[in-house]
């Protein structure tokens, strides 16, 4: 980990390429987490793993935390990782819910309007009945371990990558209707019918 | 790679799975083959996707334990270690010397048995059908230690945040000591078994070969990347458990196809068995779990005389332990690589999200590269060697 003081620094040198980018730093628990502006997901992650010095070229892990009710509440975490110096650094961007107000019902509404993310690989930023999707950049032109991790995001979160070559859903089926890990969602939250089987092999 | 020469046919598009023998679990692959060689393939998962990482939503810290361990089913304490170390890195618990080393003897057994299952199920599928059963004698006498000492075979909930449940029952020691002395040996049958075997040898040497620096952009670790020439092990790198006080190599291997996985993993096993010997030999004295009742359940003889005691056993047994808001990643290595667990923290006696950045779903990306281009059979050979194990992958 960069100590509290080494992540001002990198924070001092994005801010001297990238004015903005950087909207805050955290040290907790000695781990560091720098929180970004979420358009310039790719600029931050991308000097990281670039700019001379750094060399935080291996992405750990991507995962989403909900933070409700705060808000913004998506939090997009890159865990990074400097395999010379071996220090994690952790990138986070904070993403506004796409449409607050329906949002009680947090995806969950009944109808039966499919995800329209197709396979063509640029999803309308809308789910089922409508719902605006919170988006970002994809970043698996910078890391392509990232690949299924973003589905996996976009699976559970309904958070849209954009650019990501194919973004569908990866664990659940294809038809389900909701993103079953936001805070939101109950647990028990669907009834086990096992309504596919019976629609398609009788 | 195996020389994919024969005549042009058209390209046929082929479903193996979900349910196949050499799927090793509930993983379907979409293949477009042309005659006999891989032109695309596309693994398509979830098949045995439990909603874990959501039902751990719902349950107090010390209920989660039980759910995590059942993601990866082969390597439960890996499973419980991450999620215990990240609730103790939360609440900020040292554990006691005794509990680091009995954890990390625990630890080293767990890869030692899930490279024994490893070996035995892929080894059947490259026609060795006798690996299988010298395999699992080996990995039943493990099972045999952790009964011993946990009272279950698998899924033992051992790991408790702070520490361990229980001190090794007496009798343990001198069964363990046995193993230690007999399982090098056992590893060398393996290796007279399968390192001269000409089936076994056409079937793996230069097949599956993917670049290093591939490996590293699509996030591989574990024997995976150690095999093709890295020597990247967080047991060196970080500072957990009883690691940095341990002696071993990390075995690497040199052209990164199968043949080198698989002598990777079988010189994982006896630096395992070396750092369960010197663990053994160096196990502290002294209590095995922490001694702060705000998380850890007091002693069971103390409750029929101590009102507090029993004032902190119905706490944390009812509502459990709350834990101030904040965020923790913690990764192990695992037999399988990296094994992160993210537990997001809101002050309730719940965690807001637990996350596990597990090894086989990240590596199972590489399969595509290991595979495209070589034979069918060399395909099913590769997926062995990549070592899915789909509870993982799919949570």
């Amino acid at each position: 980990m960069p100590d509290a003081l080494g992540l001002e620094l990198i924070r001092g040198e994005i801010e001297q390429d990238h004015p903005g980018a950087v909207l805050d730093t955290g040290f907790d628990r000695g781990q560091a987490s720098l929180v970004i502006d979420p358009a310039q997901v790719l600029a931050v992650l991308g000097w990281l793993r670039d700019a001379p010095g750094q060399g935080y070229r291996f992405l750990s892990s991507l995962h989403v935390a909900d933070y409700l009710p705060a808000q913004p509440r998506f939090g997009i975490h890159y865990e990074l990782l400097n395999r010379d110096r071996v220090e994690r650094l952790r990138v986070k961007a904070i993403l506004e819910d796409a449409s607050p107000a329906g949002g009680a019902a947090g995806g969950t509404a009944p109808e039966e309007a499919l995800a329209t993310a197709g396979g063509g690989g640029s999803p309308a930023a809308t789910g089922p009945a409508g719902q605006r999707l919170p988006e970002i950049d994809s970043c698996v032109s910078l890391f392509p371990t990232a690949e299924f991790q973003e589905r996996e995001a976009y699976d559970f979160f309904g958070i849209v990558f954009r650019g990501h070559p194919d973004l569908t859903r990866i664990l659940l089926p294809d038809d389900y209707v909701g993103w079953p890990l936001r805070r939101d969602f109950p647990v028990g939250g669907e009834p086990v019918t096992f309504t596919y089987n019976e629609r398609n092999y009788g | 790679m195996a020389e994919a020469t024969e005549s042009r046919t058209e390209v046929m598009t082929v479903n193996i799975g979900p349910h196949h023998p050499a799927t090793h679990g509930v993983l379907r692959l979409v293949v477009d083959l042309e005659g006999e060689v891989v032109r695309e393939l596309k693994p398509v998962i979830g098949y045995v996707h439990t909603g874990i990482e959501k039902s751990c939503e719902d349950k107090s810290y010390w209920k989660v334990i039980p759910f995590v361990e059942r993601m990866d089913y082969v390597s439960y304490f890996f499973q419980m270690e991450a999620f215990c170390g990240a609730v103790e890195r939360l609440v900020e618990l040292e554990i006691p010397p005794r509990a680091r080393y009995l954890r990390t003897i625990f630890l080293e057994l767990n890869r030692i048995h899930s490279h024994l299952v490893w070996l035995g199920t892929t080894a059947l599928d490259l026609g060795a059908i006798s690996m299988l059963w010298y395999c699992f004698r080996e990995r039943d006498k493990i099972l045999d230690l952790f009964e011993m000492a946990t009272g279950q075979r698998m899924h033992t909930r051992y790991f408790q945040v702070g520490g361990v449940i229980e001190d090794l029952p007496l009798g343990f020691e001198a069964k363990l000591r046995d193993f230690v002395a007999d399982m090098p040996v056992r590893v060398g049958q393996y290796e007279d078994l399968l390192d001269r075997n000409e089936i076994f040898l056409s079937r793996t040497k230069g097949v599956g070969i993917v670049p290093r620096e591939r490996l590293l952009e699509l996030g591989v670790t574990g024997p995976l990347l150690r095999a093709a020439g890295e020597p990247w092990d967080l047991r060196k790198t970080f500072d957990y458990l009883a690691y940095p006080e341990m002696d071993f190599k990390v075995p690497v291997g040199t052209v990164g196809d199968n043949y080198d996985r698989y002598r990777v993993r079988l010189a994982e096993m006896v630096e395992s068995t070396r750092i369960v010997e010197q663990a053994l030999d160096g196990l502290p004295e002294g209590p095995f779990i922490a001694d702060d009742r705000k998380y850890v359940l007091p002693p069971r003889s103390e409750l029929p005389t101590s009102m507090e005691a029993l004032i902190h056993h119905f706490k944390l047994v009812t509502e459990g332990y709350r834990v101030a808001p904040g965020e923790v990643y913690y990764a192990i290595e695992g037999p399988r690589g990296e094994l992160g667990c993210f537990v997001l923290a809101d002050g309730s006696a719940k965690p807001a999200r637990v996350h596990y950045r597990d090894p086989s779903f990240v590596n199972l990306q590489a399969f595509r590269d290991m595979s495209v281009g070589g034979y069918v059979a060399d395909m099913i050979a590769s997926l062995g060697m990549l070592d899915p194990i789909l509870g993982g992958v799919d949570r």
